[in-house]
């Protein structure tokens, strides 16, 4: 009877949350874009050992599937050849021109035999490495984009090795999401527990009025605080004007789009999900227990630090896995607040999705969050335990 | 010699804390005035006061139609979660089942999952079954961030209610359906609700989703504010959050007054 209960819900995300983000980071490690339009050539090269070139059935393999898929192309403006070659472009550059040039030359008619061809319209194909590339893209599953989040690549002979120096750029945006994600929490901490301490210790007719201010803004739309802060922080903004009116500056300062920026807003949004939880286990705390050590001649320091601080661990754990967690997780924010040095993981997801249309690597970026964030919960409750996570 | 150093501790925390309190409120109690400026300035001194702004926002052809997709949207998902999270609540607190741990994984997990990842996921899933650019597809999106809100409320507004009533219940002859909508229902009703204006307020607040799954109709306001901070700010996004923070201090009210009832 519970069961069956709890299987609307249960089935409802399904349907709508766990199947299609499964569906979605399956795309990190799907090969679709090169086999449908090289069907021939990707079957040719599974043969071959990587070592030298491929044998001539491949280069006339090559030749037939380039020639149909661009009729194919032609007839339905589907654009199946950019799409192959800007996958094949991600391994190897220069085969964004190259196929799409060579799908040109071959359906104007080529003579001879295939190889010679195909070395005539452009010498790389005289090299294995466009070869390489296109039989690792043969799917239907690679390592491609797992390793491309991590700066790695395969070579011709199919080692895993560091990408090429201007591709490498993904750690450090991982290492950017963590470092912001942990300044923030500390910070939220720094601020959070001397606010929580205050709320729970106030005289009962305060104590509602301080935690409204905590409240109010957590309810406030996210949209809401961010926008405050981009018209503070703004070249022709309150803060810059004020500076100005007291003449305290020379121009205005560039207060907006930077690193800065950023954390202020995003300590902002986030502070109360550190302070309420510290607050509900202050609350739950019993407070004879730091008098008696203060009685028994504890000097009120160690009374903190031996008595209420280790009681109040619970919340501070919780505090620091909500914020850190949501933290990782932040596109709008640094999206409207900071620099092109200031984005995290999500906003190249967003990127990958929306502007250049690689599910591929937004997958496997996703695939690199999620981890991230599984990580910290696993970490959170081998630590603390979830028995204890209060919610205020 | 021990009483001025406590005083100075004491006062010191005050201190703190009421800054804290301050770099909380501040950013928006100081910016949303602006909205009733009468110049197109970010800054103050304000040149005069108007209503132009909010006029703009009345009239415009966008910002009230993603003012009401909001409210729809929001009314919709809190529906959808509230009704399902709530008999999945009633459910795990019935009784112990095989997997119930997984299950309340399952259940909890859009909390914990960045939203932007939800977003791209559900544009891939839903572009093929035409619920991208619909109303239907932003509903079933944001109830499903909603869901785990009401779970937990429900959840804990069910620690309050006594078991043995459901026996007693069973014993006079209910139904067990009978039983939860006239037994229990009443009394975790509170929590329910509560439970329902959380899952509206996550809904209110989402902007990933919205940003990906919506079309030109579905619109919703804070979408609306995001792509307007993205290009030329105008003083009628500081109207758009004025009625956005309006809405979400009569959400909080709701909610303060819910959590009263419940304990009394």
């Amino acid at each position: 009877m519970a069961a069956a209960l709890v299987a609307p819900l249960l089935l409802f995300l399904l349907a709508v949350f766990v199947l299609p983000i499964g569906a979605f980071l399956l795309r990190g490690v799907e090969e679709r874009d090169v086999a449908p339009v090289l069907p021939r050539s990707t079957a040719a090269l599974a043969a071959w050992n990587g070592a030298g070139l491929p044998d001539e059935a491949a280069f006339a393999a090559l030749i037939e599937d380039l020639r149909e898929a661009r009729a194919r192309d032609q007839e339905s403006g589907a654009g199946s050849i950019a799409r192959a070659s800007a996958r094949l472009n991600a391994d190897w550059p220069g085969f964004r021109s190259l196929l799409p040039m060579t799908a040109r030359r071959v359906a104007a008619g080529t003579e001879g035999p295939a190889r010679e061809a195909l070395i005539g319209i452009s010498e790389d194909w005289g090299t294995p490495i466009p070869w390489a590339a296109i039989r690792r893209a043969g799917g239907p599953y690679s390592d491609f984009n797992l390793l491309a989040v991590l700066d790695l690549k395969r070579d011709a002979a199919g080692a895993i090795g560091a990408a090429p120096e201007q591709e490498r750029i993904f750690r450090a945006i991982l290492w950017r999401t963590l470092w912001i994600g942990a300044l923030a929490t500390l910070i939220c901490l720094a601020l959070g527990y001397p606010l929580a301490w205050l709320i729970a210790t106030a005289p009962p007719r305060l104590a509602p009025l301080l935690l409204g201010g905590v409240l109010l803004p957590f309810w406030t739309s996210l949209i809401v605080r961010t926008a405050a802060w981009t018209v503070l922080l703004q070249r022709e903004g309150v803060v810059n004007a004020a500076l100005a009116a007291l003449r305290l500056t020379e121009g205005p300062l560039p207060l907006l789009y930077n690193r800065g920026a950023v954390l202020l807003a995003m300590v902002h949004i986030l502070l109360p999900f550190m302070v309420l939880p510290i607050y509900a286990s202050l609350k739950a705390l019993d407070w004879r227990l730091p008098r008696a050590a203060l009685s028994l001649g504890a000097s009120p320091l160690r009374a903190f630090l031996r008595v209420s601080l280790p009681l109040s661990l619970p919340g501070v754990g919780a505090g620091c896995l909500l914020v850190f967690i949501q933290a990782l997780g932040f596109y709008v924010t640094p999206a409207l607040l900071g620099g092109a040095n200031d984005q995290m993981v999500p906003y190249f997801v967003a990127f990958y999705a929306s502007r250049t249309v690689n599910w591929g690597m937004a997958a496997a970026l996703s695939l690199l969050l999620l981890a991230a964030v599984a990580l910290v919960v696993a970490l959170y409750g081998r630590l603390v335990g979830f028995g204890k996570v209060r919610t205020a | 010699m021990k009483a001025p150093r406590i005083l100075l501790s004491r006062v010191l925390l005050w201190g703190t804390g009421l800054l804290v309190i301050l770099f909380l409120l501040a950013p928006v109690l100081v910016v949303l005035p602006l909205s009733f400026s009468s110049g197109a300035f970010l800054f103050y001194p304000l040149p005069g006061l108007s209503l132009r702004w909010y006029a703009d926002f009345w009239a415009s052809d966008f910002w009230l139609p993603a003012l009401w997709n909001s409210l729809r949207v929001g009314a919709g998902a809190s529906l959808v979660a509230g009704t399902l999270g709530t008999l999945a609540a009633f459910g795990l607190w019935r009784a112990p089942f095989p997997g119930k741990t997984l299950v309340m994984a399952v259940l909890l997990a859009p909390m914990v999952v960045p939203a932007i990842i939800v977003a791209v996921a559900l544009l891939l899933a839903f572009g093929p079954l035409g619920l991208t650019n619909s109303f239907t597809g932003l509903v079933l999106g944001h109830a499903a961030l909603g869901a785990p809100f009401v779970v937990v409320t429900v959840l804990a507004a069910l620690q309050q209610f006594d078991a043995v009533q459901l026996r007693a219940a069973a014993a006079c002859g209910a139904s067990p359906a009978t039983a939860f909508r006239r037994v229990c229902l009443p009394q975790i009703l509170p929590g329910v609700a509560a439970g329902a204006v959380f899952a509206f307020a996550t809904s209110l607040d989402e902007v990933a989703v919205a940003l990906f799954i919506a079309g030109p109709a579905q619109r919703t306001l804070p979408r609306q504010m995001f792509s307007g901070l993205n290009d030329s700010i105008s003083l009628t996004i500081m109207a758009a959050a004025m009625v956005l923070v309006v809405i979400s201090v009569l959400l909080l009210a709701a909610v303060t007054l819910l959590q009263r009832r419940r304990a009394p």
